[in-house]
C-alpha cells in the first residue's frame, strides 16, 4: 500500500512541475493544486497507513491509524484551497490588464517596464 | 498573567477583524490601527520584561501536556523580535497615513497589515512545527493582498511570480514536515530536539535539515533562492516595501536560526558548514547587485540579501560570540532597514523618481533628509557607535574563534560594498547641482519626516545603548546556545 502511496504521489509530483514550467497561467494553477494534493498524500502516507479501530472512541485500541496527520491535512487542504482561489483572481484580473496568459509576455524589469 | 505571550498574537489579529467593518472610514481606521499596536506593544514589552525576570514562557493551548498540544513559546529571541516587529509596523503605519493614498487605505490596507503582524508574531513564538507553517501561510496569504493591492499593471505581473513562489516553497514545507513527521513522530519543537538527540541524527535527519535550509531559504532569500526578491519587492509602494523588507525575509531567517540551533546539531561540520558557503555566497551575490543598478529601491533590496548573509554567517558558527551577533544585526537590520526605506520613500516622493541619474542637489532644499539619511547609511554600513557595528563585530569575532578567517574577511570587505551602495545614493541625490523637482508639496513631507526621524534615532540609540541591551542579547543568544533551556521550559511540566 505504501508503494502504491509513493508511485501515486510521484505521478502527482510529476505532473505538477511539468505544469508549473508551463507558459499558460491557468495550467501553472492547476500545477500547484497538484503540488498540495501529492503533499497532502504524503502526509497521510508517512504517518503511516492501515488501522481499522477509531483512535480516541476504543479503550486499549491497538490498531488505529494516527489520527494526527489526518488532522495536518485538514488544514493544509483548507489553506491550499484558500490560495488557489486567490491565485485564480488574481490570475484573471492580470490577464485582464496585461491581456495575455502566456508567462513568457510577461517578463521584464524595472529598467524596461 | 498565563496568556501574556498570546496578546502580541491576538491583538492585532482582533483589531484587524474590527477594521474591516469600517471600509469607508479611514480616520477611524488610522486611529484603530495605531490604538492597536500601540496595545500590542504594551504587551510585548512586559512579555519582554517577564522573560527578563522569570525565564523563558510557554503556553499549550487547550492545557493539553507539552508533545500533544499546540505550544506557544516565548523565550528572549522571539520576545525582542516580536517587540522589534511591532515598533516597526507602528511606524511604518504613521508612515503610511500620508504615502500610501487613500485609494489604498479604502481597501483594507491597514486590516492587512494587522493580519500579517499576526502572522509574523505567530511564526516568532509558536513552538510547533506545523503550527509555524500555518503561520507562515497566515502572513503570507496577507502579504499576498498586500503586494497587490493598488492593482497596477507592473503590480500584478510581479505578484503572480511571487506567488507562485511561496507556494511551490509552501507545499515543500508541507513536504518536509510530514518527512521529519515520519521520523521523529512529533511535531512539537522541543520534542523533535529531544527525539533527534536520542537517535543522534542519521543521515535522513540530514537531509531534512537541507530541506529545511531550502524551504526557509526560499522565504529569507538566501543564495541562490533570492533571484525572485528583487523584483517582486520592487513593485509594491514603499511602505509595503519597508514592511516586506524588515520583516518577511526576517521570518525565514529566524526560522533557519530556530531549526539550525535546536534540532540540527549533532553534525555540525555539514549542515553548518553549508549554511556558512550559502551565507557567503549570498554576500556576494547581494554585493554584485546592490553595485549594479542605479535605481534607489533596487539599490537598498539588495542589501536586505547581503544582510541575510551577514546573519547567517553569524548564525552558522555556532558559539557565544557569533550567535549573540547574529541577534544583535537581525534585530539592527530589522530597524535600519524600514529607515532606509522610509528615507529612500521620501527622496522618490520629493523627486519624483527613482533613478539616481535623474536626481541631484537635494541638500540645498532638503537639508535634514540629507543628514538622517548619511546617519542611516553609516549605521547600514556599521560605523561604530552607530547599531551594526557591535553585531558585525561579534560575528566576525565569533568567526575568528572558530577559524573561518576567510568568512569574516569578506564580511569586512562586504561593510565596504554596503557603505559604497548607500554612500553612492547620498551622492548622486544630495550633492551636485539642483535638478528641477516637480512641485510637491511640503506638508505630506514633514509628516513622512516625522516617523522617519523615531526610527532614525531608535536606530543611533540602539547602537548607542548597546550596553543596556547586552544582558537581554545575552539571554537571547544562551537559549540558541543551549537548546537545554528552551526544552526543559517546554517539556518540564
Amino acid at each position: 500500500m505504501e508503494l502504491l502511496m509513493a508511485i501515486l504521489i510521484g505521478i502527482l509530483f510529476t505532473a505538477a512541475v511539468y505544469l508549473i514550467l508551463s507558459r499558460s497561467l491557468l495550467k501553472i494553477i492547476l500545477g500547484t493544486g497538484l503540488l498540495s494534493h501529492g503533499a497532502h498524500l504524503l502526509i497521510l502516507t508517512m504517518g503511516g497507513l492501515g488501522g481499522s479501530s477509531p483512535p480516541v472512541l476504543d479503550k486499549g485500541a491497538s490498531n488505529f491509524a494516527d489520527p494526527l496527520p489526518q488532522a495536518l491535512i485538514l488544514t493544509a487542504i483548507v489553506i491550499s484551497f484558500g490560495v488557489t482561489a486567490f491565485m485564480l483572481v488574481l490570475a484573471y484580473r492580470t490577464y485582464g490588464e496585461h491581456k495575455t496568459d502566456n508567462m513568457n509576455l510577461m517578463r521584464g524589469n524595472d529598467e524596461h517596464d | 498573567m498565563i496568556n501574556l505571550l498570546l496578546f502580541p498574537i491576538i491583538i492585532p489579529f482582533l483589531f484587524a477583524i474590527v477594521l474591516l467593518f469600517f471600509k469607508e472610514r479611514i480616520v477611524l481606521q488610522r486611529v484603530l490601527a495605531v490604538v492597536g499596536l500601540l496595545a500590542a506593544l504594551a504587551a510585548s514589552l512586559y512579555l519582554a520584561h517577564t522573560v527578563k525576570q522569570d525565564g523563558v514562557q510557554t503556553i499549550t493551548l487547550g492545557s493539553w501536556p507539552a508533545p500533544f498540544g499546540i505550544t506557544m513559546v516565548s523565550d528572549m529571541f522571539s520576545a525582542l523580535l516580536v517587540t522589534t516587529t511591532i515598533i516597526l509596523t507602528l511606524l511604518v503605519v504613521i508612515y503610511s497615513f500620508t504615502s500610501i493614498g487613500e485609494a489604498r487605505e479604502h481597501y483594507f490596507y491597514y486590516s492587512a497589515i494587522l493580519f500579517m503582524i499576526t502572522g509574523v508574531n505567530g511564526a516568532f513564538t509558536t513552538g510547533d512545527i506545523f503550527n509555524m507553517f500555518v503561520f507562515f501561510e497566515v502572513l503570507l496569504i496577507a502579504s499576498y493582498v498586500l503586494i497587490v493591492l493598488g492593482g497596477e499593471k507592473r503590480q500584478l505581473r510581479e505578484s503572480i511570480k511571487y506567488i507562485l513562489i511561496n507556494v511551490v516553497s509552501s507545499a515543500l514545507f508541507v513536504i518536509t514536515v510530514a518527512y521529519l513527521y515520519s521520523v521523529v513522530g512529533t511535531l512539537n519543537m522541543a520534542d523533535i530536539s529531544v527525539k533527534i538527540a536520542e537517535i543522534g541524527q542519521p543521515g535522513i535527519i540530514t537531509v531534512i535539515a537541507v530541506l529545511m535550509l531550502i524551504v526557509f531559504g526560499i522565504k529569507g532569500s538566501i543564495f541562490p533562492l533570492y533571484f525572485w526578491l528583487p523584483g517582486s519587492y520592487a513593485a509594491p509602494p514603499i511602505p509595503v516595501l519597508a514592511l516586506f523588507g524588515a520583516l518577511l525575509t526576517k521570518v525565514g531567517v529566524y526560522a533557519i536560526m530556530r531549526t539550525y540551533t535546536l534540532f540540527f546539531v549533532h553534525h555540525t561540520d555539514f549542515t553548518h558548514g553549508l549554511l556558512m558557503v550559502l551565507a557567503i555566497l549570498t554576500i556576494i551575490a547581494g554585493c554584485i547587485g546592490a553595485l549594479a543598478y542605479f535605481d534607489l529601491k533596487q539599490i537598498v533590496i539588495y542589501n536586505i540579501v547581503i544582510a541575510v548573509g551577514v546573519i547567517l554567517f553569524g548564525a552558522a558558527q555556532m558559539n557565544e560570540s557569533g550567535l549573540s551577533g547574529a541577534v544583535f544585526y537581525l534585530i539592527h537590520d530589522m530597524l535600519i532597514k524600514g529607515a532606509l526605506f522610509f528615507l529612500i520613500g521620501i527622496i522618490i516622493y520629493v523627486t519624483g523618481t527613482s533613478d539616481l541619474r535623474k536626481m541631484g542637489g537635494l541638500m540645498k532644499t532638503h537639508a535634514p533628509l540629507g543628514w538622517f539619511y548619511l546617519i542611516a547609511a553609516f549605521g547600514l554600513a556599521g560605523i561604530p557607535p552607530l547599531s551594526g557595528f557591535i553585531g558585525k563585530l561579534l560575528i566576525v569575532e565569533g568567526a575568528f574563534q572558530a577559524d573561518h578567517i576567510w568568512g569574516s574577511i569578506i564580511i569586512l570587505a562586504s561593510s565596504l560594498v554596503v557603505l559604497l551602495s548607500v554612500i553612492r545614493i547620498f551622492i548622486y541625490a544630495f550633492w551636485g547641482e539642483p535638478q528641477s523637482l516637480p512641485a510637491t508639496e511640503r506638508k505630506p513631507y514633514r509628516q513622512m519626516m516625522v516617523p522617519t526621524i523615531v526610527l532614525v534615532v531608535l536606530t543611533v540609540l540602539y547602537g548607542v545603548g548597546t550596553e543596556w541591551l547586552v544582558p537581554y542579547m545575552t539571554d537571547a543568544s544562551n537559549v540558541l546556545l543551549q537548546p537545554s533551556i528552551y526544552i526543559d521550559a517546554v517539556l518540564k511540566e
